[in-house]
């Protein structure tokens, strides 16, 4: 059961973004127009925090669990960090949940997000099939 | 105590043991954190269909589709234990503009004129979840990652191309919230 570990944090990651409402369509709406600072404060302390432990991770070459070191592999720039950003973008607006949520708002009993989860597979399953006719 | 967990957390408390998210995924077995990942893994499990993108090893990262099986877990279990009991509280301004939609109801998390069964059987309803749905899919695959992926996992380890792709998904969705929302929710 190695998986095991990787559910709890999932659990763990579930319950953080249902109590802080980031799953929320209501907060995602206020985001994109300003209102409140709540999901600014939100992404922007779980950046904050993120960098510092990884920080901490480098300088101190801290180990995982298994003793390997941890490693980092630099991402490559695409235009697809462009299209594909502006395109996300476009679906966060309307869907109010980006994948994780997805994921958690189904658990909470709103059911139809599955149809919206299926057509996110749907639409991952596309560009694979037409991806080496898009700019990149 | 259960009292103040079922209330909505503030960001200030949230958002650090999200960000926690990142070491916890590379402490427990030098795991990258991202999301989107796993729509790409349920096709290449399910349809590879043949498409030489999803021809790899998905099983090598079966870790990260038990890690979004456990989100669903954990919204279920929030749910049933801790519920919070009011009414989600959004801004005036968006209240407002909401009510000359028809928007009104804020007993759930996701307005059900919009997210139901029923929901999904009006036009407004469907566009945004089943045209939104697959925005997100295609748009983060396109972009090789979501929120997650480039926005935490990617600004924390200080990547350039996160900050482009974030910056995007930002216009992408105050162009949708602010220009084009408004017309398909008049439908």
């Amino acid at each position: 059961m190695k998986n095991l570990k990787y559910l709890l944090a999932g659990i763990a990651f579930g319950l953080l973004l249902v109590k802080s409402e980031v799953v929320s369509w209501f907060r995602i709406q206020e985001m994109f127009r300003f209102q409140s600072f709540h999901m600014y404060g939100v992404i922007g302390s779980a950046v904050l925090t993120g960098m510092l432990a990884v920080w901490l991770i480098r300088k101190m070459n801290i180990k995982d669990l298994e003793g390997r070191p941890v490693s980092f592999r630099k991402k490559e720039f695409s235009k697809g960090q462009v299209y594909g950003g502006l395109l996300f973008g476009l679906g966060w607006g309307m869907t109010g949940a980006c994948p994780g949520p997805l994921f958690a708002l189904v658990g909470t009993g709103a059911t139809v997000i599955a149809v919206m989860l299926a057509s996110a597979v749907a639409g991952t399953w596309v560009y694979g099939r037409v991806r080496d006719r898009l700019p990149h | 105590m259960l009292e103040l967990l079922r209330q909505p957390w503030p960001w200030y408390l949230a958002g650090p043991l999200i960000g926690l998210t990142v070491p916890a995924l590379l402490l427990l077995g030098n795991k990258k954190f991202g999301i989107s990942s796993n729509l790409k893994h349920i096709c290449a499990s399910c349809f590879p269909a043949g498409v030489p993108f999803f021809r790899y090893d998905w099983k090598k990262e079966a870790w990260n589709l038990w890690f979004a099986g456990g989100i669903l877990l954990g919204g279920a279990l929030t749910a049933l234990l801790l519920q919070t009991p009011e009414p989600v509280q959004v801004h005036h301004k968006l209240a407002t503009e909401l009510a000359g939609y028809g928007i009104s109801d804020y007993s759930s998390l996701v307005p059900p004129e919009l997210f139901t069964w029923e929901g999904l059987f009006t036009l407004r309803g469907a566009l945004l979840i089943v045209l939104g749905g697959f925005l997100v899919g295609f748009g983060t695959r396109y972009a090789g990652g979501c929120t997650s992926g480039h926005s935490i996992f990617g600004l924390s380890t200080l990547q350039g191309p996160s900050l482009i792709a974030t910056v995007c998904f930002m216009i992408g969705g105050i162009i949708m919230a602010n220009f084009i929302l408004p017309l398909i929710l008049t439908l």
